[in-house]
C-alpha cells in the first residue's frame, strides 16, 4: 500500500542517493527499527521468563486456575477476562488501520472517527489491566497454605461469608460481650474480610479465635467453606507436587492452618516479596512484563491522543498526507503483536 | 537556492475509493480470522488440562504455531510490511529472527546446563 512497489526502478537510480531505496520515508524506518529493538527487549523478557519457569516446572502456576475471574461474576471463568482484553486490543488495532487506510483516501473525518475508536480501546485495555492488577494483588478469599507437613498448597473452593465477630476480651474499641457485624458502626463485608485476612495471615487466629489489632479478642462466626480442594505446588514430604487434596480432609488442613497462631501459613493476594500462585518470580514477572507491556499501551494512546489532535487542526490535511497516522499506526499494532505473546506464553502455556 | 535533497515519499501513499473498499473487506477478514484463533486458543486453554502428556505437548506447539500466525497476519497484513519492498521487509525481519533465535538458542543451553547441574548434584 505504501511506497511504490509497482513502480520499475533501476537499481542504479535505487540506491545511487537522492531517494529512498526502500521508498520510505525517514520516519517510518526509524520506526521499524525502534520497533525491531522493542521487540527484543520483550523476546528477552519472555525467554527469561521461560527459564525461570522451567526451573520450577509443577510448582508453576496455572493460566486457567490462576486467572479465572469476571468483574462482578466471581469465579468460574477460565481465561475469558484476559480473552475479552485480548480481544479488546485486536479490535482497536482494526479501528487503528482503518485510520490509516481513511488517512489514504484524505478522508480527514474518516481517520477521526477511526482514531477516536483506537484510543477509546486502548483505555479499555489500560483499564481492565488495572482491574486485573488490583485482583492479582488482593488474591482469592481463601489464599495460599502451607499444611501440616509443610506442603504448600493453592486453595480452590467456595468461601462461607464472616457473620460476625463475638468479644469475649475486651481491648481499646471493643466491649466484651458485644457484636462486630458488617453494617453498624461502619463496619462492611469487606472490611471484615481484610481484618480477617490480615489476622489469619500474622497468625492472630488461634482456635476460632481472632485477635485484633487494638488487642481485643474475638469469636469468629462464619459459615463453612465448601467444595475445598487443595492443589499441592510444592511438596512437603507427604504429598506429590500436582496431587490434589480433596473433600473432608482439605477443609480439616486448611482450617488447622487457619487456627495455628502461625504467622505465614496462608498467605493472600500478591507482592513482590511473595504471592499466593506460586513462587515468588511469578508475581515479579507479572508485575514487569504485563505492566512494562501496559506503559507500551498508555504511551501509544497518550501519543495516538497528541496525533488525534493534529488531524483535528488539520495539520496533516494540510501536509497533503497522513503518514504521522501510519507511524504511530506501526507503534499502536506493535503493541497489539506484542501481547499476542504474552498471551499466549504468561496465560496459556 | 531550491533545495533538491527532500523527498516527499509518502505522497505516493495515497489511494482511491475502489481500492479502499478492496482493502477495507481485507482488512474485516483479517480481524475475523485473528478473534476467531484467539477463540480457539482460550477455548484449548480453557479445556485441556497441563500435565505430562502428549496432549499437552501438542497443546504446547500448536499455541506456538497459532501465536506466530497470528503474528504473521499483524505484521504483515495491518502494519503493511508485506506491502512494503522486499529489501525493507529482509532489512526488518532478518536481523529481528538470528538475534531471537541467537536469544532461544541461549536460553535452552543454559537451561540445560542449570538443569544437568541440579538433577547430578547431591542435595
Amino acid at each position: 500500500m505504501a511506497g511504490h512497489a509497482s513502480k520499475q526502478i533501476d537499481s542504479k537510480t535505487l540506491w545511487g542517493g537522492k531517494m529512498s531505496p526502500f521508498s520510505t520515508s525517514y520516519g517510518k524506518l526509524m520506526m521499524w527499527f525502534f520497533l525491531v529493538s522493542d521487540a527484543l527487549t520483550f523476546g528477552g523478557l519472555l525467554i527469561a521468563y521461560g527459564f525461570t519457569r522451567h526451573d520450577y516446572l509443577g510448582s508453576w502456576p496455572i493460566g486457567e486456575e490462576t486467572f479465572n475471574s469476571m468483574p462482578f461474576l466471581g469465579h468460574g471463568f477460565p481465561l475469558l477476562y484476559v480473552a475479552l482484553m485480548t480481544f479488546i486490543l485486536i479490535i482497536s488495532s482494526v479501528t487503528m488501520v482503518l485510520a490509516v487506510e481513511a488517512g489514504h483516501r484524505m478522508d480527514k473525518r474518516g481517520v477521526i472517527k477511526w482514531m477516536i475508536a483506537t484510543i477509546v480501546g486502548g483505555f479499555f485495555f489500560v483499564g481492565s489491566q488495572a482491574w486485573e492488577w488490583s485482583h492479582f494483588i488482593h488474591g482469592s478469599e481463601f489464599g495460599k497454605v502451607e499444611i501440616y507437613d509443610g506442603s504448600i498448597a493453592t486453595v480452590h473452593g467456595t468461601f462461607g461469608e464472616i457473620e460476625n465477630f463475638h468479644v469475649i476480651v475486651a481491648g481499646e474499641h471493643h466491649e466484651a460481650g458485644s457484636d462486630i457485624i458488617a453494617g453498624e458502626h461502619g463496619m462492611t463485608q469487606a472490611e471484615m474480610m481484610h481484618m480477617y485476612q490480615h489476622a489469619v495471615a500474622e497468625g492472630n487466629v488461634v482456635d476460632n479465635v481472632i485477635t485484633l489489632h487494638d488487642g481485643s479478642q474475638a469469636e469468629i462466626t462464619k459459615m463453612a467453606n465448601t467444595d475445598v480442594a487443595l492443589y499441592i505446588k510444592e511438596t512437603g514430604g507427604e504429598y506429590e507436587m500436582g496431587h490434589h487434596i480433596e473433600g473432608a480432609e482439605a477443609v480439616k488442613f486448611y482450617e488447622d492452618a487457619v487456627n495455628s497462631g502461625d504467622a505465614g501459613r496462608i498467605v493472600y493476594g500478591a507482592n513482590l516479596q511473595e504471592n499466593e500462585y506460586g513462587p515468588q518470580q511469578y508475581g515479579q514477572f507479572f508485575f514487569f512484563i504485563t505492566g512494562f507491556h501496559g506503559f507500551h499501551v498508555f504511551s501509544g494512546v497518550m501519543i495516538n491522543i497528541l496525533i488525534l489532535m493534529g488531524v483535528v487542526r488539520g495539520v496533516y490535511h494540510k501536509r497533503g498526507h497522513y503518514e504521522m497516522v501510519e507511524k504511530t499506526g506501526l507503534y499502536w499494532h506493535f503493541v497489539d503483536l506484542v501481547w499476542v505473546f504474552v498471551f499466549t506464553f504468561f496465560y496459556l502455556v | 537556492m531550491e533545495r533538491d535533497d527532500i523527498i516527499e515519499y509518502s505522497l505516493e501513499g495515497h489511494h482511491s475509493e475502489e481500492k479502499g473498499k478492496q482493502l477495507r473487506k481485507t482488512i474485516w477478514k483479517v480481524t475475523a480470522l485473528l478473534t476467531a484463533i484467539t477463540a480457539i486458543e482460550v477455548l484449548m486453554g480453557a479445556y485441556i488440562k497441563q500435565g505430562d502428556n502428549w496432549t499437552w505437548e501438542i497443546t504446547k506447539w500448536v499455541f506456538v504455531a497459532l501465536t506466530l500466525l497470528k503474528a504473521g497476519f499483524i505484521v504483515l497484513s495491518f502494519m503493511h510490511l508485506g506491502d512494503e519492498r522486499k529489501t525493507m521487509r529482509y532489512v526488518i525481519l532478518i536481523p529481528y529472527f538470528i538475534f531471537i533465535l541467537y536469544l532461544i538458542f541461549i536460553l535452552l543451553w543454559e537451561a540445560t546446563a542449570v538443569g544437568d547441574l541440579w538433577t547430578n548434584s547431591a542435595v
